[in-house]
């Protein structure tokens, strides 16, 4: 939880957990949703300091957790490992200035468009199925706003809603707004 | 039957909009809470989701590309 210290570094073997901030009046901001093979908890596992963010598991999940010592008697001992550790950290400072990007220039439904095709699924990649409240909180908007935006996409030919699935039918057209400038 | 919404009792403040507004009993109240009606028919259609203040009810869905 954010605020609170981080004993272990956690990796995902199946299912997803979503890492987050909560404003003060409630609001959830999705930071990343961490999938099989990736890890989560790392900040506050290196600097030693409190957690930034929250996390919770979306829907079943299966971790392994290293505790923190491990975590740095591990770096010591194996300099590969350490060099691997730098290349996910730049990763993720790469996926947060993509997220402030989109949050300062992006229109919603460009973030919407954006998110969709991120999340598309198929048999070889499964994604995490989402809700659009968690749309929302990826998009640092409203649940209503997500709504309006998918309906929008509909009405323009791009996506069609259907119970339990969204299914893109144009993808050069929702590339095509993701490109856009604001 | 069709797939139930998600639905976190924690986030649920009671406010029974949920009860009202879903027609076929998906939501049934046990003293001063809600909860769900595991039997009911959900036709998906997501007013639920709508009225309820807390965001404690979601449909989760997958992203797919149109098979050609």
């Amino acid at each position: 939880m954010e605020g609170e210290p981080a004993e272990a570094l956690f990796f995902i073997a199946s299912g997803a957990v979503k890492v987050f901030k909560t404003s003060a009046e409630g609001k959830e901001q999705i930071l990343s949703i961490v999938r099989p093979g990736e890890s989560f908890n790392d900040i506050s596992v290196f600097d030693g300091g409190m957690n930034p963010a929250s996390a919770q598991a979306m829907g079943e999940v299966f971790l392994h957790g290293i505790a923190r010592e491990e975590v740095h008697d591990l770096l010591k001992n194996h300099p590969e490992v350490a060099v691997n550790v730098v290349k996910v950290m730049a990763q993720r400072v790469r996926e947060l200035v993509s997220l402030v990007e989109d949050l300062s220039f992006r229109h919603v439904i460009s973030r919407v468009a954006k998110i969709l095709l991120e999340y598309v699924s198929d048999r070889s990649d499964p994604r995490p199925r989402l809700t659009q409240q968690e749309i929302a909180a990826m998009a640092g908007t409203a649940r209503e706003v997500v709504g309006r935006s998918l309906k929008s996409l509909e009405e323009s030919g791009v996506i069609r809603l259907e119970s339990h699935r969204v299914v893109i039918s144009n993808k050069d057209a929702l590339r095509q707004m993701v490109a856009e400038p604001a | 039957m069709n797939e139930a919404p998600r639905f976190e009792q924690d986030k649920c403040n009671g406010c029974r909009l949920c009860v009202s507004v879903c027609m076929h009993g998906g939501f049934v109240l046990k003293g001063d809470y809600v909860e769900m009606n595991t039997e009911a028919e959900c036709d998906w259609c997501q007013d639920c989701e709508m009225v309820c203040p807390t965001g404690a009810i979601s449909f989760p869905f997958e992203v797919v590309e149109e098979e050609s």
